[in-house]
């Protein structure tokens, strides 16, 4: 199945380059993979690479973190109080559908054009599924365990911690997953719109100069940074739920 | 006494109206006495054990509980497959704020006189139905309880295992002192478990029918072989028109 993988990869690679070489693509628009690899060898070269992968890694990863830790303690909070359930669900469920990108301009007004506005466009985006995955995943504890720890009389800082938590552990994992390509989803969006540095920012002035190699090139390397950082939720899932699951 | 309803009535709120689920329940469970209430697929046994065991407060009536500690098994065994069996077993301690080494250590000589000892840290996956079902008992037994709530606790066992299980958790029960009330659906098994059966009608749940059994050596074995145990079980099955 990999080696399937693998030679479709290649072999849509290989087309790629043969098109652009034989003049089927314009290479100015399409750009080529080799044209790609010497693009980011010259980055390297440069050393502008390693400054702007890191820049937007900085962003996500950070934007990530404060996403998940807000959205796991507003769903706590939202569980341990059923009426502030009630009344703060529907706010969550139409923020949810809001474009976030909309909010852009008035980010940038509040937060200046510095990282913090991409920081908070990438917390913006993933919070809200972060909260409406753990709570689900809260409330779809099951029953039974519930009334087990209430026959025991566990009060609800027992049932959280003894029960809720280490049974919504899956639900966890998924929110990590979902929440990682979100992260990205924002950083890229943020740096979009406002930023002198990053991936996203290689895209859009790569784009603006016509330098379709640039494109390429920073997509290519956030396609496999996304993968990689997606690679390790799911490494990370399999360590810690593991075979201890029904 | 360990245990008394006298005219105990309940009624739940649901957005589609009221319902009444109990109704002027009166019953006894003496110290040491194993009963059975026995009724109608959702009759209200459920709230009769949630009542008992003060979960919930009865809308009419009493609801006598003398001292001492209550647990409850239920309908599955609801272990925690992120805990070891042990783990699983020191649960209530933990809850309970009982989690003590003398506590630990006798609910794990429990276990180990119930045959659990090579299991203790294993997860509850890697145990038959019918073993995690004592990993259960034994659980609601580590707080020392001197009451057991029992919610049909053999019913999601297929009939072969149920009935090594029962005799099993009937065995536990006895040689440990405890007092217990069973509510099931299956006539035969609460004839052959208890020191009492009583009949419940369907919803509202009231008492048709209260009976001593007093036949065979105690063990459900000798009751199942019993010739009285054909008799009770008719007169069971006209008390709950079947």
């Amino acid at each position: 199945m990999h080696a399937v993988r693998a030679a479709i990869l290649i072999a849509l690679a290989g087309l790629w380059e043969l098109f652009a070489r034989t003049g089927v693509f314009d290479p100015f628009i399409t750009s080529s993979p080799s044209r790609v690899a010497a693009t980011i060898a010259d980055l390297a070269a440069a050393g502008t690479l390693f400054y702007h992968i890191g820049v937007t890694l900085m962003e996500t990863v950070l934007g990530f973190a404060i996403a998940v830790a807000a959205g796991y303690l507003i769903a706590v909070l939202l569980w341990l109080n059923e009426s502030a359930r009630s009344v703060f669900e529907p706010y969550i469920v139409v923020l949810n559908a809001l474009p976030k990108i909309a909010l852009g301009p008035l980010i940038i007004i509040w937060m200046g054009t510095g990282y913090t506005a991409i920081v908070f466009m990438t917390v913006l985006i993933s919070v809200i599924v972060c909260i409406m995955n753990m709570l689900a995943g809260f409330v779809a504890v099951d029953k039974t365990k519930l009334l087990l720890m209430r026959s025991m009389g566990a009060g609800k800082a027992a049932i959280l911690s003894k029960l809720v938590i280490p049974a919504s552990l899956p639900a966890f994992m998924n929110t990590l997953k979902v929440a990682v390509g979100l992260a990205w989803i924002g950083s890229i969006m943020g740096e979009y719109i406002v930023s002198r540095a990053g991936l996203g920012y290689l895209i859009v002035y790569g784009g603006q100069v016509f330098r379709l190699d640039l494109v390429m090139a920073a997509t290519f390397i956030l396609l496999v940074l996304a993968g990689g950082m997606y690679a390790l939720v799911a490494l990370t899932e399999r360590l810690v739920v593991g075979k201890n699951r029904q | 006494m360990s245990l008394a309803f006298e005219g105990v009535s309940y009624t739940y709120h649901t957005p589609a109206g009221e319902t009444e689920a109990v109704r002027g329940l009166t019953f006894e469970v003496r110290d040491g006495q194993f009963v059975s209430l026995i009724g109608p697929s959702g009759c209200g046994k459920s709230t009769i054990l949630s009542l008992a065991a003060g979960l919930i407060p009865p809308s009419q009536g009493k609801v006598k509980r003398g001292g001492g500690h209550f647990g409850y098994m239920l309908q599955t065994d609801a272990l925690f497959p992120w805990r070891t069996v042990e783990q699983n077993i020191f649960l209530p301690l933990e809850i309970k704020r009982r989690n003590t080494r003398g506590m630990r250590e006798n609910a794990l000589a429990l276990a180990e006189k119930y045959g659990l000892k090579d299991f203790l840290k294993k997860t509850p996956q890697q145990l038959s139905g019918g073993m995690r079902q004592r990993v259960a008992l034994i659980r609601t037994l580590a707080a020392q309880p001197d009451t057991l709530l029992l919610d049909e606790p053999f019913s999601a066992l297929d009939y072969q295992t149920r009935l090594a299980v029962c005799d099993d958790v009937h065995a536990i029960i006895k040689s440990e002192r405890k007092t217990a009330l069973l509510v099931t659906h299956d006539i035969s098994e609460a004839i052959a478990l208890s020191d009492r059966v009583i009949a419940l009608s369907a919803r509202p749940a009231a008492v048709v029918g209260e009976h001593d059994v007093t036949f065979g050596d105690g063990s459900p074995k000798s009751r199942r072989a019993s010739g009285e145990f054909a008799a009770m079980f008719e007169t069971l099955r006209g008390e709950l028109g079947i």
